[in-house]
């Protein structure tokens, strides 16, 4: 199986260590387009390419995903964009460094844990602790960008990055599923549209001002997801985002006697 | 089964640890199908296991004895067999019996001999136990009682099926695709003791209710404790067992529903119940202060079932992943949704419940995502 | 020639006044072979006169020799408090235990043989006060906690929800639902925040500020505190939705009105420092507001009498919990107090069946205000057997689900909370550790009402040095530390919920104690 610019890999039946080694091989020959058709929950797409390529192929690798791909899709992510026509499951995007991950449904548990950097798109709706623990590094900032709700712990102990939570699942008078927001959160900004009340907020968490910046970048996402997703997004508006943001850098600062 | 304890926890630890992928799906009309998708959805989940246990539980698949309790045991020895039989005939009038059909199958070893008895208690016993209860009482006797014989399923019209193996060689050696049921449930097991005993694997059952189970419950000490003091002896170490019980006491003895066996495994949060408005609030506190030693902490994900339910639950802060689908009249659960999407590319509903709140299948309806995608506690207007 | 007996005349030099040679009588102490339990130190160069030591000390320790213009201190007198050292402005003074001591001896201690010189004196029983301090093993100290690792995720508290809520009552077997709610009639039970309670500590014993201390913290914090057998002074009635009155042997203060003044109604049965007597409160701490209180004339002891003179007998007891009940119109849960003794578990099980809905034990360590020494150090077993034992035999007999169980007995630390929640107690109480919080030394002598923190003291020169709103803040603050440490030990083992502790003792694992004492406490030993 020798591919030129674009690979397709037939996944039926293929276990998933199989499956990456021959995406690891096409691109090391020098595919700059994947195709894997009939994904059936096989895990790590996208993660054993580490100098697979020059850090500059690496960044302009596609890889197609048809079919529900497994567990830490994505995981250490670091260039390539990643598509996946179907939903995603658990871990997807986990301490991802750059790429983008588009997921054209709903996304699991933990997306995006830990991400450092990059992008990531999920269509519709997302599952528990969305965002848990993503960091930034002045210009080194993931961002993370769901349109439709998520469950409970959205943010949870967010050292920095964007979360952006559009709400467009829901109905006009539907609030957002999740409680305990942003428990522990340290860093990092989360921007949300819909209702969401002071309850569903973790201790620490407050609704603060969008500034110009965040006005900036919420347009810039918003436009982004539309065209994705080829969506019609005029009517949303940024003055419908609520932001979210840690009360205190050192939250936990008067927890110890010394 | 004597020294069931040591027999199931060699090591003598508080509680064989273990964890796993589960899977169940149902037709909800009622009508027996092929257990094939099943296999096929557990066996794509391969990873999860570590091929030390496995396991199915059938629904409707004997109508030629729908009505007799079926036991499927498992003994060590002849001479468990033999004990047993002997035991059965004085007990119940035994309809039928015969050695549960295998095959050889690679990766199945140590084999212990199946036989299933299709059994009515006797009408004549002069005790004023109703059949369910006489029935629970005969199989916790045997397990305690007879050496080398362990009963793994009683109830009517459906069938346990495990043993020690990844589910898709249980389900080759036990030659499931003989069968048609309308609820087929399946467990792939991942302890951490090297030994594992076939009597170990999941499902887990009393009558016709059984549960497979994926995590590992923190609270197994505090819920044994409480169970034990109510009259369950723990043998089996293991916290599906404490699971069991606390099905059978608040749904079969205490006669709760599904959703409030949710309520008590795994309750609201005091600052959500808080909020609530006073009815609601009034019984949440009530079955928190009454029944917490049946909260199960810790992560799990359980699907449940009986003749007519299958209800998938997850801890309350959903610790463990639970996808649940539908798609015409059938409602599946899957640890991972692609092990779904499978056997079933297109779905009509797909989504994942929150933590601790119920999905309920029931012959005849289907759930409504709605009912467990988001809490609908009546919050009182602060 | 000179007398024997006569003290010779010393020639002095009285041009230099620092340094009398000159001993006046008031330089002697009274006449006794006993060594003295503290030496006092005073740095002379530090000191300034400013007196404050003369003025803190209740026990007439310091006092300025007029005529020598010099602060003395009268060593034979100290209990070892402190209180001068923390206060003296230049730390001028070192209180220690006084380093001569008798030859050392294995059996015959120096407190042994200045028992018997206290008796040979007095010819009374010595008194004391605060718990049992003698060495035996402290068994909390032999017990080792769980923690999850891998196989089943650790929750940040920090992050997560973690909850402590506790219900004191009686619990129903099971719980009837119609149509979505709730069918059942639920017997009255106490909703506290997290699974502490302020022990029994009577008014007399200490004093009004530390009271209202206590009962203000309790308030705040969201949990119970418990007006002890001395009755309930009206001022405290504010506090009653926080309020547990018990009815102790001598009755004092027990009235409808307080009965009904409370969430909870304990009768005492017995006190893990004194198991088996009654109590005694000396008339120099019976003043007019106690004696209000406690409904006996000022001046005289306080006796409580050493049983509950109408209960001689476990259906007596049944008695007294419905008279309770009726009197209540079965508005609040009743709870039986014991002191930890040899029967405790079968004790225990009797209280349930005569209809009680919560067991209260008290061990060997418990606190007091005075007790006969003897019997404080002699009698009586540590609460950790005793709560593993009764948790055990209502479990066995399949009556535990019913009560409550609250476990006390020098709980010092949030690792003895956990513990004892483990071994199966749904709250603990706690006497010694408030009481330190609001400035005790545990130097005992409770009895003497001489407290120089103002809390064991109804002297109103004393008792005024609490202020009871910071004596509340340093209470709450101590319970909040406490919260967040039990907290970070149940995420620790995986848990969220304070239920999911209850009992477990396969949390627990022993060390360095022998089989029998593991059997008994039902816990493996570590490594097992």
């Amino acid at each position: 199986m020798t591919c030129c610019q674009t690979c397709e890999i037939d996944a039926t039946g293929v276990y998933y260590k199989e499956m990456n080694a021959q995406i690891r091989k096409a691109v090391e020959e020098g595919a700059e387009h994947i195709v894997l058709r009939n994904v059936t929950g096989q895990r790590y797409i996208g993660t054993n390419l580490y100098q697979a390529t020059s850090p500059e192929r690496l960044a302009k690798l596609q890889i197609d995903v048809y079919g529900t791909p497994g567990n830490d899709l994505g995981a250490f992510l670091d260039g390539p964009v990643i598509n996946i026509y179907g939903n995603i499951m658990d871990a997807s995007g986990n301490t991802m460094n750059s790429g983008r991950i588009i997921a054209h449904g709903r996304g699991g548990d933990i997306t995006g844990f830990s991400a450092r950097g990059g992008e990531m798109f999920i269509r519709d709706n997302a599952g528990y602790r969305v965002g848990i623990h993503m960091k930034e590094y002045q210009e080194k900032r993931p961002v993370m960008v769901i349109g439709g709700t998520t469950q409970d712990f959205l943010g949870e102990y967010m050292a920095g990055g964007v979360i952006i939570v559009m709400g467009l699942t829901l109905a006009v008078d539907e609030a957002h599923y999740a409680n305990h927001v942003g428990t522990g959160m340290h860093g990092g900004k989360i921007f949300i549209r819909g209702i969401i009340e002071d309850h569903q907020l973790g201790a620490g968490v407050g609704i603060t001002e969008v500034t110009e910046d965040d006005t900036g970048l919420i347009r810039k996402y918003i436009e982004e997801y539309a065209r994705l997703f080829e969506k019609d997004m005029s009517g949303i508006t940024v003055q419908s985002f609520k932001k979210l943001t840690p009360l205190s850098s050192r939250p936990y600062k008067q927890l110890y006697a010394y | 089964m004597k020294n069931l304890s040591q027999v199931n926890n060699p090591y003598g630890e508080d509680k064989v640890i273990s964890a796993c992928s589960i899977f169940g799906m149902m037709e909800t009309s009622g009508k027996p199908i092929s257990g094939e998708a099943a296999f096929k959805a557990v066996a794509n989940m391969h990873d999860r296991g570590n091929g030390l246990g496995g396991g199915f539980a059938v629904y409707g698949l004997y109508p030629d004895f729908a009505d007799c309790y079926a036991l499927h045991i498992m003994f060590a020895s002849q001479q468990g067999r033999h004990y047993t039989e002997q035991f059965l005939q004085s007990e119940v009038k035994v309809e039928n019996s015969q050695e549960v059909p295998t095959r050889k199958t690679e990766g199945i070893t140590n084999e212990p001999m199946i036989y299933r008895y299709f059994v009515y208690p006797k009408s004549d016993r002069g005790d004023e136990l109703s059949d369910d209860d006489y029935i629970v009482k005969l199989v916790l006797q045997i397990n305690d009682e007879i050496e080398d014989s362990f009963v793994f399923s009683s109830g009517k019209n459906m069938g346990v099926f495990k043993g020690v193996g990844f589910p898709e060689e249980i389900a080759e050696y036990f030659r499931l695709e003989d069968y048609k049921g309308y609820t087929w449930t399946v467990h792939g097991r991942f302890p951490t003791n090297s030994q594992a005993w076939w009597g170990g694997a999941h499902p887990f059952s009393m009558l016709d209710w059984t549960v497979v189970h994926n995590g590992e419950l923190s609270s197994y000490g505090a819920n044994r404790a409480w169970l034990e003091t109510v009259g369950y002896k723990c043998t089996m170490f293991t916290d599906t067992e404490v699971l069991a019980y606390a099905i059978d006491l608040i749904m079969r003895k205490q006669g709760l529903s599904p959703e409030i066996f949710a309520k008590i495994v795994a309750p609201p949060l005091w600052s959500e119940i808080d909020m609530m408005d006073s009815d609601e609030k009034q019984l949440h506190t009530a079955l928190r202060s009454t029944y917490g030693g049946l909260l199960m902490n810790g992560p799990f994900g359980i699907v449940v079932a009986n003749h007519e339910y299958m209800i998938a639950l997850t801890d309350r802060i959903r610790l463990r992943p639970l996808t649940a689908a539908i798609k015409g009249t059938k409602l599946f659960f899957s640890s991972e949704e692609a092990s779904i999407r499978l056997i079933e590319p297109e779905l009509d509903l797909v989504w994942t419940p929150m933590g601790g709140l119920p999905v309920i299948g029931k012959i005849g309806s289907l759930p409504s995502p709605e009912d467990s995608k988001k809490r609908h506690y009546d919050f009182a207007v602060i | 020639m000179q007398g024997e007996n006569t003290v010779p005349d010393i020639k002095i030099d009285t041009t230099d006044k620092s340094k009398p040679l000159q001993r006046k009588a008031s330089d002697f102490k009274i006449r006794s072979n006993r060594l003295t339990e503290f030496a006092v130190d005073r740095d002379y160069d530090r000191c300034i006169k400013c007196e404050v030591c003369v003025r803190q000390c209740a026990f007439d320790v310091h006092y300025r020799d007029e005529e020598e213009d010099v602060i003395k201190h009268r060593p034979e007198n100290c209990v070892g408090c402190h209180r001068c050292a923390v206060m003296c402005p230049t730390d001028a003074i070192v209180i220690q235990p006084n380093p001569a001591q008798y030859r050392v001896h294995g059996s015959w201690s120096s407190e042994h043989v200045k028992d018997i010189n206290r008796q040979a004196e007095t010819g009374g029983v010595v008194l004391t006060g605060s718990g049992n301090d003698k060495a035996a093993p402290v068994y909390w100290d032999r017990m080792l906690i769980n923690a999850s690792q891998v196989t089943n995720p650790s929750i940040d508290p920090l992050r997560e929800p973690m909850e402590l809520r506790t219900f004191i009552g009686a619990k129903p077997d099971n719980v009837r639902v119609k149509d979505g709610k709730l069918d059942t009639k639920m017997p009255p039970a106490l909703e506290i925040q997290i699974p502490i309670l302020f022990s029994a500590i009577s008014y007399g014993a200490i004093s009004y500020n530390v009271q209202k201390a206590i009962a203000e913290a309790a308030t705040e914090l969201g949990t119970m505190y418990n007006t002890g057998e001395g009755g309930l002074h009206p001022d405290f009635y504010e506090y009653k939705n926080n309020t547990i009155v018990q009815v102790a042997s001598g009755r004092f203060g027990v009235h409808p009105d307080y009965l009904n003044a409370a969430r909870m109604v304990e009768i005492k049965i017995g006190q893990g420092a004194k198991p088996g007597i009654g109590g005694h409160l000396a008339g120099e701490k019976v003043s007019a507001s106690v004696s209000l209180t406690r409904m006996i004339p000022m001046g005289t002891d306080a006796i409580s009498p050493a049983p509950q003179h109408d209960i001689y007998s476990i259906e007596d007891l049944r008695m007294l919990i419905y008279a309770i009940k009726e009197a209540t119109n079965y508005r609040v849960p009743v709870s039986v107090k014991i002191a930890a003794v040899h029967n405790a578990a079968a004790i225990a099980s009797g209280i349930v069946r005569a209809g009680a809905d919560v067991v209260a034990i008290d061990g060997f360590r418990g606190g007091t205000g005075a007790a006969p020494k003897i019997i404080r150090d002699n009698v009586g077993l540590p609460i950790e057997f005793a709560l593993a034992a009764v948790d055990k035999r209502l479990r066995d007999e399949g009556i535990r689900n019913r009560i409550t169980l609250i476990s006390g007995g020098g709980i010092r630390n949030a690792g003895d909370i956990v513990k004892a929640i483990a071994l199966g107690a749904d709250a603990v109480y706690i006497g010694t550790s408030a009481l330190i919080a609001a400035g005790c030394t545990l130097c005992q002598k409770c009895y003497s009402g001489k407290c120089n923190w103002g809390i064991a003291t109804q002297d109103p020169y004393l008792a005024k040095r609490v202020n009871p709103d910071i004596t509340r803040q340093r209470l709450v603050n101590l319970i909040n530390g406490w919260s967040h440490e039990i907290k970070e030990m149940l995420g620790g083992m995986g848990i969220n919920s304070i239920e999911s502790l209850r009992g477990s003792r396969s949390q627990l694992r022993g060390i360095g104690l022998t089989k029998t004492e593991l059997d008994i406490l039902n816990i493996k030993a570590a490594g097992e």
